[in-house]
């Protein structure tokens, strides 16, 4: 779970409220709580040494906005500066040529094959007709991954288990001439930066092809050591842009920003999961505060805003405000919630989440449970709708009879219901207009 | 010990990856506070973990000051021996006592660390002390998974058991060990998919399987490892975490050591989880496996970087 660096500040700053400007011992204060924070979350500590010194120019000194406290302007400086190294918004493919060429690289297992699949068919998704090269012979099966993954979402793949990856490459340019493709995707082994052999290796793949793109793809759960394979990579061939993977974990990511620091180059996706779809735009202000670990407050909302019908939202903010909420309505919002994700997911994505009791963050929405889940409410009557309490064991047993699962399912059930119940109560009492007024009102805690 | 020379061999393939560190001697001279910043920097950039490495420094001046160590050479040499201090090496070739029944090892681990390289390397090490191998192709989800594992067990030169992709690791497992009993095999290596330890239903995946396990095999999983990548950061300690609740950890084998990668994350898990690492990987061919020399580590470790 997320610390929430945002209300430490505070703690730090509370003896300046009201103060005018930010002075040198507050900023300095708060800059060691923000270079432990970007330490944990894994960016590089040289990298953590020049954005402190930037941000510290930047703080001291500044007005306090009226609406903010001490606390929350540092954080927004430090979000800001933190924004802009990364970007100010999302850059897209180099994909405007009539046949373009991209080329991914990286280090072993960092997802380089899943990642040719998902931007392949992403391009296809965009009027593109793209063709994948095998031009990994060294693992073993990894054209076979690459060939059956392309399979699945029905492209092409050219190589020759036989060949040199160089002569590999090379040759797909006519393949892709023959078979009308415009978009060449490049596969290559992964490797490590102080592999001499395999770098100039490489480099020699980029001048055979001269691509367009070529694209670092770097596990989001890198360490410190990021820097050190970036720059080599960058040194090497000058990377056009980064690619973060494995982002669907609960990593802060910090590695984005050290990758960035030494290359200058832009993150152009983020992988957010094993399929063929998950790959997503990278938003440098989402990754901002996930990096300062305050939580993808943003992104939730949008997510939440995006799923959630507006009407039935109010309708259920009635609901919990009288405290009526039964288990027709926990399916109905087991529903919109699926499309959000796992529960777990959602909470991790809110500051101060961390008190989900333990039963609900076992829940997943998937396809699996869902199914489940509305089966059982499915199979309850009427009343036992209503009042849960009139459920007693043998209910129990002809609930699980009629809905084809366990007793130990519909107690789960229950219990998690029960749970659910509990924990819109505490939100209605703190916040009488309900859940989605309380999103809105997060959204301005942190004002960026 | 000829394990050990071929973790030297691996290793010193190049100057500047983790074999390099060694050769670089720390700058004699007077301890001051410029001395304990650059050392705690230097865990900092092993992945240590800023906490650790603060706490490690503090344990460091105490020590210091209670030897009377002047040397800056003599103080690195301390700090290397609270390292040292902090990790024990686990069990390698481990078997279990039964003579009568197959020893099944596990690797689990998030996607992409190595671990079906490293059952691979485990395979390879076990046949040549005498071991009649089994490998178990238990990644029935990622693509050619099996194929993978399957070309690495020729190469191995042991049976391979394996399903159709797509289908229950679990049952797979449990047929395999059945499989190994008939056909007397010593020592069963599975293999499973890579997932992130967010993930519920993937860990409770992980879960039925050491259940099933068990059910077939009392005393099974005789050791379950952890592979994790060598550059991955502080995340490895909840890796560990959540996949120890899914099917209790015995060692890890920390992966792509031979980069530049310093692996310090391995402490932390150590000091929070009492989880030690087993074996170290140290490149990408079948003999590239090595026990975990926690000396070696250590020194490493405090090269700068
Ligand atoms: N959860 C998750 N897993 C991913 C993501 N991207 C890749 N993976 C997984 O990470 C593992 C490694 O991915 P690959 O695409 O094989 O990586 P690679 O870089 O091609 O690996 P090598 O060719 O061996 O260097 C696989 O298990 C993938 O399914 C992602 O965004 N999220
Ligand atoms: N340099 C180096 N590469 C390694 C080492 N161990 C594994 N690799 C490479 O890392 C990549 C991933 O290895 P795998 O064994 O496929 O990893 P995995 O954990 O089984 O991956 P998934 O099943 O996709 O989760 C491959 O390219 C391996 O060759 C090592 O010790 N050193
Ligand atoms: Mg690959
Ligand atoms: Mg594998």
């Amino acid at each position: 779970m997320f610390s929430n660096l945002a209300e430490k500040l505070q703690g730090t700053l509370r003896k300046i409220k009201g103060k005018g400007k930010l002075n040198e011992k507050d900023v300095d204060g708060a800059m060691r709580e923000i270079r432990l924070a970007l330490l944990e979350a894994d960016v590089n500590f040289k990298v953590v040494k020049d954005f402190i010194a930037a941000v510290k120019e930047r703080a001291v000194g500044h007005e306090v906005m009226e609406s903010l406290t001490p606390g929350q302007q540092v954080v927004k400086i430090v979000n800001e500066e933190m924004t802009r190294l990364m970007g100010q918004e999302h850059s897209g493919l180099e994909t405007g040529k009539s046949r373009t060429a991209i080329m991914m690289v990286g280090l072993q297992g960092s997802g380089k094959t899943t990642t040719a699949i998902k931007l392949a068919r992403h391009l296809r998704g965009q009027g593109r007709s793209p063709l994948l090269v095998g031009a990994d012979t060294y693992r073993p099966g990894a054209v076979k991954q690459l060939e059956k993954m392309a399979d699945s979402i029905g492209e092409k793949v050219y190589s020759n288990l036989e060949e040199d990856p160089v002569d590999i490459c090379r040759e797909a340019l006519q393949v892709a001439d023959r078979e009308n493709c415009d978009v060449i995707i490049y596969d290559t082994a992964g490797r490590l930066h102080i592999d001499d052999e395999m770098m100039s290796e490489m480099a020699e793949i980029k001048k055979a092809v001269n691509p367009e793109e070529i694209l670092l793809v770097v596990d989001a759960m890198t360490g410190q050591d990021a820097v050190n394979a970036a720059a080599s990579f960058n040194d090497s061939v000058g990377l056009s842009g980064v690619i973060l993977t494995k982002l669907d974990g609960d990593t802060r990511g910090g590695a984005a920003l050290s990758v960035l620091a030494v290359t200058g180059c832009p993150v152009k996706f983020v992988g957010v999961g094993e399929k063929t779809d998950a790959l997503e735009p990278f938003y440098p202000d989402r990754m901002a505060s996930r990096i300062l670990g305050m939580g993808d407050v943003l992104s939730l909302i949008e997510k939440a805003e995006a799923s959630i019908d507006q009407d039935k939202a109010k309708e259920m903010e009635q609901k919990l405000r009288k405290q009526q909420f039964t288990l027709d309505d926990f399916k109905e919002q087991l529903g919109q919630l699926r499309s959000m994700g796992s529960l777990e997911d959602i909470m991790e994505m809110l500051p101060n989440a961390g008190s989900l009791p333990k039963e609900l963050k076992q829940m997943s929405f998937n396809e699996d449970n869902f199914k489940r889940i509305d089966a059982i409410i499915g199979s309850m009557t009427k009343e036992e709708r209503q009042d849960p309490s009139t459920i007693n064991s043998s209910r129990r047993q002809r609930i699980a009879r009629g809905s084809g699962t366990t007793v130990q399912d519909v107690n789960r059930l229950l219990n998690q219901f029960k749970q659910m119940q509990k924990m819109f109560k505490q939100m209605g009492a703190a916040d009488k207009k309900g859940m989605s007024k309380k999103m809105k009102k997060m959204k301005n805690k942190f004002p960026f | 010990m000829n394990l050990f020379k071929q973790f030297k061999n691996g290793l010193s393939r190049s100057k500047t990856g983790f074999m390099g560190r060694l050769d670089h001697l720390f700058d004699s001279g007077d301890i001051d506070e410029e001395f304990y910043d650059e050392l705690e920097e230097t865990l900092v950039s092993g992945d240590v973990g800023v906490q650790a490495s603060m706490k490690l420094v503090d344990q460091l001046r105490e020590e210091i000051s209670k030897r009377k160590i002047k040397d800056k050479e003599d103080a690195r040499q301390v700090l290397q021996e609270l390292v040292v201090n902090m990790i024990s090496p686990g069990k390698t070739m481990f078997t279990s006592a039964s003579i009568n029944e197959p020893t099944v090892i596990l690797l689990i681990g998030v996607n992409g660390t190595g671990k079906t390289t490293s059952a691979a390397k485990l395979a390879h090490l076990y046949k040549q002390s005498g071991n009649e191998v089994m490998l178990v192709a238990g990644d029935t989800f990622r693509a050619a998974a099996i194929e993978q594992l399957e070309i690495w067990a020729e190469r191995a030169g042991v049976d391979i058991v394996k399903q159709k992709s797509g289908s229950d690791s679990a049952a797979l497992f449990y047929d395999a060990i059945n499989a190994a009993r008939a056909r007397n095999v010593d020592v069963v290596i599975g293999d499973t998919a890579g997932r992130l330890h967010s993930k519920y239903n993937l860990m409770e995946e992980l879960n039925k399987i050491y259940r099933v396990v068990e059910r077939n095999l009392p005393g099974a999983p005789h050791q379950v490892l952890l592979v994790v990548d060598a550059t991955t950061g502080q995340n490895a300690v909840v890796q560990a975490k959540k996949f120890n609740e899914s099917m209790p950890i015995d060692g890890l084998v920390l992966a792509k050591l031979d980069g530049t990668a310093r692996g310090g994350i391995v402490l932390n898990i150590q000091e929070e989880l009492d989880i030690p690492v087993c074996y170290i990987g140290t490149g990408e061919k079948i003999e590239d496996l090595a026990p975990f020399d926690p000396e070696m580590f250590s020194r490493a470790l405090l090269e700068k970087n």
